[in-house]
């Protein structure tokens, strides 16, 4: 009859002792949430008492882990950023000029005077030479500088460089897996620094993942806006050092050939012309601060690596007096005159700068530049109270839901409906348990979620209760009738559930952000509801049964 | 004293008027599609591209003004709706400012963002953007097809695995029954034009499975009375059937609409949309397991005899079988 195993009963009691243990730091969630912050700062090394204080708040020998909550219950930025990654070709084609200029330039003697040409597409290289009957001999050439890729599982068969003559051109692009390699480097890169940018802006878990081929999706709760998070990843924050050729206020002028003409940042109507080729780059920055010049106006003070403090340190010396420019993202900084040779590699940048924008610069500079630059394809921003305003209407209508179902059960099944109600509450406890393990983001679809699944819930103690009644009908025993309806009932939850899964599981593939929050909780709703169902609702019923012994069963 | 939804024994004849309800669910599908193509969907963002705006202020929405504010700048086509909620009290005043995919742009760039802070703020100080949402058309484009790829793929799924667990009889009625429930869906919102965007696509899949769940405890049951009254005509096992389930049918929907009631009234409006579609997907998804489901499979009906290949593909029953 109706048995139920010592070990069996344990389990279940276990886990649902387990699952209200879990749920429970979501209830202080403050709390918690500062005893977790403390401990990971703690952890870093920091220790004030003020720290030891929150970290008391929650009592260590509890669970700690907390469910994370979306941005519309947080507030804060989402923004989904495409990488051009097409960018990095040109760099990198342009990058091989020399090489194949001063290789050609060895077989003078058979093709003679060597040229670039421009070309409409900036992903490729165009030269032309003087012997052009000599010309397969020097493509041949070209291509001997062709390296190995270089990818992430190490060197591949193919080569970097594809170089083909078109006319009386050679033309050289970089190889479809010179492409792949090249694209996966600049994602790896910008996500590095995407996320090293954002943790120097002290945000509280920010959410940086890696979206398809050239995306990046970027949350970062608790920003008041996606316009701040813009600014402070948006910028490539390039900076490199230049010899100056010539100022001008005609922004038309035709720089000479490898130079180039900046805007200045400061004097609208100025123009320089600058060496196209840096003489230090900020990539070679080691540090960056911000801090005070003489003038006590607010700068950024750097420091190089040796080879880049070399570099500057032999530049400067070798050219008192004349002005030397600082390049950011196109943009003239500004032009001091090199007053004297600056050796150890440090210096300082000044302009017309807020303490806001040096604080900036520098957390832009350490971190370093991005490979290429971003277009942003989505962003969403919630403000401070929309979001308190979502969250005390959750918790409202929460409340009352569960509060409607619970009188419901009662209200139709007596005793029996509080053994389905007291399944539904642990139900939900186990829910934000899982949540709070996977350490998943509830967001407001999510909390949506959640209520359906309290309505959908008792669907399948339903099912059971309604069969265990049919079943008592056809005048067996109150035993027989329950185990009856537990056999009978089984077939219909499962392929019940089983199909709503289905499509919870579709929707966490398919969908994105918001209906992905929703498909979790929907999905975990149901595994937790099967198992109420099934063997909580029915251990109770076996207990009360064993106790009572009723000649009939009232449900 | 308990409370009781449906008596205990039930024989109500579902199927007396299956021409009367057969012609009321194609008649409002056929309304349904007429109104998508007539009047289309009130697109959100998520699905057109563009950026919305959520403004707050203490001064009550004067549309006109706001428009006249944002329309020198040049955004092009702009909307603004007004937005009501009973819980806001009388000096919060919310509008919803929408405005189209800017040519150039994917997102919405701060720049722009200023321009419009400023215009509406010079004529309003205490007005505050409390959202903000941009979608380029690239990724709205891709959101639409990956919405329609995964409505039909939920679809297929299901349809595939109730072929697995019944017959294709079962199979037929159940997708029958949840076409119905999403062209009804999209109907309403396209009558009410309610604003369509991700969420909604949410709603709509939850539909499906709720739809589905209703659908197949009473397949179910049809199966487990066909095996025991093997020599009843097949209309009389339908209705035993669904007389069995009637009081669970009624049980879980009242539940659940509870539930989604109390999300209604006081989930905020941000939600309301969402919700909406899940009451109406339960009351319809409820009505069509009966009268679109049960129907069609009493239409193309069923192979009888289970006993002989049982254990095989068809009526592979979970739990213990009865012989």
């Amino acid at each position: 009859m109706l048995q139920i195993p010592m070990w069996k009963r344990i389990l279940i009691w276990g886990t649902c002792a387990l699952a209200l243990l879990f749920a429970m730091p979501n209830l202080f969630y403050e709390r918690a949430e500062r005893h977790n912050d403390a401990v990971a700062q703690i952890e870093a090394g920091q220790s004030t008492a003020a720290l030891e204080a929150d970290r008391a708040a929650w009592p260590s020998f509890l669970p700690s882990f907390l469910v994370n909550l979306g941005l519309d219950l947080r507030g804060g930025a989402h923004l989904l950023a495409e990488v051009r990654v097409a960018d990095v070709y040109a760099d990198r084609i342009d990058g091989m000029w020399p090489a194949v200029r001063d290789r050609l330039a060895r077989e003078r003697a058979l093709v003679g005077a060597v040229r670039r040409m421009p070309s409409d597409d900036p992903g490729e290289l165009r030269v032309r030479i003087a012997n052009s009957d000599a010309i397969s001999e020097a493509a041949g050439f070209v291509r001997d500088l062709a390296q190995p890729t270089q990818s992430m599982t190490g060197f591949g068969q193919a080569r970097d460089l594809e170089v083909r003559v078109e006319g009386e051109e050679i033309v050289v692009t970089l190889s479809e897996a010179e492409r792949l390699a090249t694209d996966e480097r600049t994602m790896r890169l910008s996500l590095e620094i995407i996320r090293r940018r954002v943790d120097e802006a002290g945000t509280r878990e920010p959410t940086i993942q890696r979206q398809g081929a050239d995306r990046i999706l970027i949350q970062v709760p608790g920003i008041g806006s996606a316009e701040e998070l813009k600014a402070l990843i948006g910028t490539t924050a390039r900076l490199t050092f230049h010899p100056v050729v010539n100022v001008t206020s005609n922004p038309e002028e035709v720089p000479g050939p490898r130079q180039v003409i900046y805007p200045s940042m400061d004097e609208p109507g100025l123009f320089y012309v600058l060496d196209q080729t840096p003489v230090v780059t900020g990539e070679q920055l080691v540090d960056a601060q911000p801090s005070m010049d003489q003038n006590n106006r607010p700068a950024v003070s750097f420091r190089f690596n040796p080879a880049g403090g070399r570099a500057f340190g032999l530049y400067t010396a070798e050219n008192i007096g004349n002005p030397f420019a600082i390049v950011l993202d196109g943009e003239v900084v500004s032009a001091p005159v090199i007053q004297s040779h600056i050796p150890g590699g440090s210096g300082i940048i000044t302009g017309r700068f807020t303490v806001e924008d040096t604080s900036r610069l520098a957390v832009l500079l350490r971190a370093g530049a991005l490979p290429a630059e971003m277009d942003f394809l989505e962003e969403r921003t919630g403000g401070p109270e929309l979001v308190q305003d979502s969250i005390d209407a959750g918790k409202v209508a929460a409340i009352v839901a569960m509060v409607a179902v619970l009188g419901f059960m009662v209200a139709t099944y007596g005793i029996f409906g509080i053994i389905a109600n007291i399944a539904l509450i642990l139900n939900v406890a186990m829910i934000f348990a899982l949540l709070s393990l996977i350490g998943a983001t509830l967001t407001l679809p999510g909390i949506a979620g959640i209520v359906l699944t309290i309505g959908m819930a008792v669907d399948a103690t339903v099912l059971i209760f309604e069969r265990i009644r049919e079943e008592m009908r056809s005048a067996k025993g109150p035993a027989r009738a329950i185990e009856l309806g537990y056999e009978k009932a089984l077939s219909a939850i499962l392929d019940a559930n089983i199909t709503t899964f289905i499509t919870a599981l579709i929707l966490f593939a398919m969908g994105s952000g918001p209906v992905r929050g929703f498909a979790v909780t929907l999905g975990l709703g149901i595994i937790t509801s099967v198992f109420t169902a099934l063997l909580v609702t029915r251990l109770m019923m076996v207990m009360y049964f064993a106790r009572r012994r009723p000649k009939t069963l009232a449900i | 004293m308990r409370l009781k939804m449906v008596p205990d024994v039930t024989t109500l004849d579902f199927f007396r008027h299956t021409r009367l309800t057969f012609g009321a669910s194609a008649v409002a599908m056929v309304l349904s599609i007429v109104a998508f193509f007539m009047m289309g969907l009130n697109f959100g963002i998520d699905f057109r591209g563009g950026t919305s705006i959520r403004t707050e202020a203490q001064a009550p929405v004067d549309i006109g003004a706001y428009r006249a504010a944002i329309m020198p700048l040049g955004f092009g086509d702009v909307a603004i709706t007004e937005v009501f909620d009973p819980s806001f009290g009388p000096d919060r005043n919310v509008a919803m400012v929408r405005i189209q995919a800017q040519e150039g742009v994917e997102a919405i760039t701060p720049e722009q963002i200023n321009l419009m802070r400023e215009a509406l703020v010079a004529f309003d100080s205490t007005l505050v953007f409390a959202a903000v949402e941009s979608v380029g058309p690239k990724v709205s484009g891709e959101l639409i097809r990956s919405a329609i790829i995964s409505v039909v793929l939920a679809l297929a799924a299901v349809l595939f695995y109730i072929w697995l667990r019944f017959e294709w009889q079962f199979s037929v009625g159940a997708v029958a029954a949840l076409v119905h429930d999403v062209v009804l869906t999209i109907g309403i919102f396209s009558v009410l034009q309610i604003r369509f965007d991700l969420a909604i696509i949410a709603a709509l899949l939850t539909i499906v499975g709720y739809s589905l769940n209703d659908t197949v405890v009473v397949f179910d049951r049809v199966r487990e009375n066909l095996i025991k009254f093997k020599k009843r005509p097949l209309v009389e096992v339908l209705n035993l059937s669904i007389n069995d389930t009637l009081s669970r049918t009624v049980m879980t929907s009242v539940t659940t609409l509870l539930a989604l009631l109390a999300l209604f009234v006081l989930g905020g409006d941000v939600i309301r949309g969402f919700v909406f579609a899940m009451i109406w997907g339960v009351i319809v998804g409820t009505y069509s397991s009966v009268f679109v489901a049960s129907a069609v499979l009493l239409r193309f009906g069923v192979k009888r005899d289970w006993s002989k290949n049982s254990g095989d593909t068809a009526g592979t029953q979970f739990g213990v079988k009865e012989g």
